[in-house]
């Protein structure tokens, strides 16, 4: 089994000083950039085809047998669901098993401290990038489910930001379970614990309403549940009906999460 | 007289209750290429993590090129060429793109990064590779990469973390010529081994260091000559079950004041009075051989295994 490098077991130093540049940020984002470009028709191919069946699946099957949502069609009620859903796993995928692999594996990480970059520059590199992936992917998805008519064309920028600053959450949060698991296997509790059960419960498929109250409470502590309240308005074309509340959620746990990781990953390999 | 490549004052480095490096004091000067020797856990790899600017120490002060490791760390890391001991090639690149993307990270323009990876790929004798994917590559190769890549940014100081490890005599001695020729061209070259014969070819001086201490210092010659004197006699006094043969052969020339090493068939005897001394032993066979830096690391450090 592959572990973490050059870092004795048990290891809790103090965390050193930020040491954050734009440029070393920007010249890490464009080394995963470059990885992307090399195999962009196998990485365009996911957010291009995932609505399709989603939409003819769960949109328009399932949606047979519900009728109308508050006097819209299901699969328009589905589709801001499942753009948020993608905005959720691009980036965390990303953090957790991509960052991972590069870490611990490919070691890439120790040979680009090793050049003027920063560890600090690494990590936000890692979760911008993260964000990037989220941008791009729900933007893809977006195209095709305008394609549909299920979402304004003009829409489409706003989802990019939203991809982005959601993305920046997911990041955030992936790359503090990075900091935590022993092992690669480790990613799969991450997985069933908190990715699934978002996907299913966080207003994605059915109404929020349909929950029990302490369940429609604990909801709302989901991130994927703000990502889905903002997307939800920008689909029907009422952007103004987006919740404030939401908005101002995203924004500070964009802030926070990723701050929470860099903390913790320096914890663990700086000392 | 220029600036000390390194100067490291009450070094230290602990993780948690483990001392991997205990109150170095080290110079080094400009333009020589400078040996750290030690068995595996003797600090080796830490001590140069941290002249790297990768870990931080735990105290004293360490001064790389000028510059504090701890808090010019980027300013020093851009003048600094590490060739790692775990190969960290980006598999995701082919060779040259490689290079072309480490250089991105000091911020050299395209065309220039171009121009440099070109005229190193010709110096590590991987020019026909250029395009091949890292995973083709043979060990000696990956070596050599990560040889061109440490030369990518001019740097002043070279830190070859055992650069020839687990590589055939001719993969070795290439990195030799290179790094023959690099020090020729004005580079400090800072390397760690655990081949002695490598140290000897190449270190115009070093330390051996244990237990995160320095115990020697001085050119392979200089540390020869103090410790075991220029020859060694070996005195094949062959195998017996209790060691007998070899335990009376020690208490003969300990009583003689030849300095000795005991090994399980035959003791290696060392200093001027050497070979009269042995003479007297009844060895089935006596090997009068040139000492060498392998004599002087194994009495410093013993013969016991490390890990």
């Amino acid at each position: 089994m592959a572990d973490w490098p050059s870092v004795p077991a048990g290891n809790k130093g103090p965390v050193p000083r930020v040491d954050l540049r734009l440029g070393g940020v920007l010249a890490f984002v464009a080394r995963n950039r470059d990885v992307y470009r090399k195999t962009w028709k196998t990485n365009f191919l996911p957010p291009l085809l995932e609505p399709f069946l989603y939409l003819l699946s769960v949109g328009y099957g399932v949606g047979a047998l519900v009728g109308t949502l508050n006097g819209a069609s299901y699969a328009s009620f589905v589709a801001p669901g499942i753009l948020a859903i993608t905005v959720m796993q691009s980036a965390f995928f990303e953090t957790t098993y991509g960052s991972f692999v590069r870490l611990v594996f490919q070691r890439t990480w120790d040979a680009i401290t090793a050049t003027p970059l920063s560890l600090d520059d690494v990590l936000v590199g890692e979760m911008v990038w993260g964000a990037v992936k989220s941008a791009l992917n729900s933007t893809l998805m977006a195209v095709v489910i305008a394609g549909f008519g299920l979402l304004p064309w003009l829409a489409i920028p706003a989802v990019a930001v939203v991809g982005f600053v959601g993305g920046l959450v997911f990041a955030g949060l992936g790359l503090a379970v990075s900091a935590r698991v022993k092992s690669i296997d480790g990613f799969s509790f991450a997985m069933y614990l908190f990715i699934t059960p978002m996907m299913l419960f966080a207003g994605t498929f059915f109404p929020l309403s349909q929950l029990p109250v302490g369940a429609r409470w604990a909801a709302q502590l989901l991130p994927l549940t703000h990502v889905v309240a903002i997307l939800r308005p920008l689909a029907a074309g009422t952007p103004l009906a987006i919740p404030a509340s939401s908005a101002a959620y995203l924004v500070v746990v964009a802030l926070l999460a990723p701050a929470l990781a860099v903390w913790m990953m320096k914890r663990k390999l700086q000392t | 007289m220029s600036v000390p490549a390194v100067v490291a004052q009450g070094l230290r480095k602990s993780f948690g209750p483990l001392v991997a490096v205990d109150g170095l004091d080290l110079e080094i000067p400009v333009g020589v290429c400078f040996g750290i020797l030690g068995p595996n856990g003797a600090g080796k790899t830490t001590t140069i993590r941290m002249l790297q600017a990768q870990v931080a120490p735990t105290a004293g002060t360490l001064t790389v090129l000028g510059l504090d490791a701890v808090r010019d760390g980027r300013r020093l890391k851009a003048r600094l060429g590490i060739v790692p001991q775990e190969n960290n090639l980006d598999p995701d690149f082919s060779v040259r793109q490689n290079l072309l993307i480490y250089a991105r990270y000091y911020h050299v323009p395209r065309a220039e990064a171009e121009a440099r990876a070109d005229r190193w790929l010709a110096f590590t004798q991987l020019t026909e590779k250029k395009d091949a994917a890292i995973q083709e590559l043979s060990g000696g190769m990956k070596r050599r990469l990560i040889l061109a890549r440490a030369l990518l940014n001019d740097p002043e100081l070279l830190v070859l973390d055992e650069p020839t490890t687990g590589l055939d005599p001719q993969a070795r001695h290439t990195v030799w010529n290179a790094i023959r020729q690099l020090r020729r061209d004005g580079k400090t070259i800072l390397l760690t081994t655990h081949y002695m014969d490598e140290a000897e070819q190449l270190c115009d001086d070093l330390v051996i260091v244990d237990k995160g201490r320095i115990l020697e210092r001085g050119s392979p010659s200089a540390l020869i000559a103090k410790h075991t004197g220029s020859t060694a006699v070996e005195a094949v006094l062959g195998w017996s079950e209790d060691g007998a043969k070899v335990t009376n052969a020690s208490a003969a020339l300990t009583a003689a004041g030849v300095p000795h090493e005991k090994l399980p068939d035959r003791v290696i005897a060392y200093g001027p009075q050497a070979e009269s001394a042995v003479a007297t032993l009844g060895a089935s066979e006596v090997i009068n051989r040139r000492s060498s830096l392998e004599d002087v690391f194994l009495r410093l450090t013993g013969r016991n295994l490390r890990d």
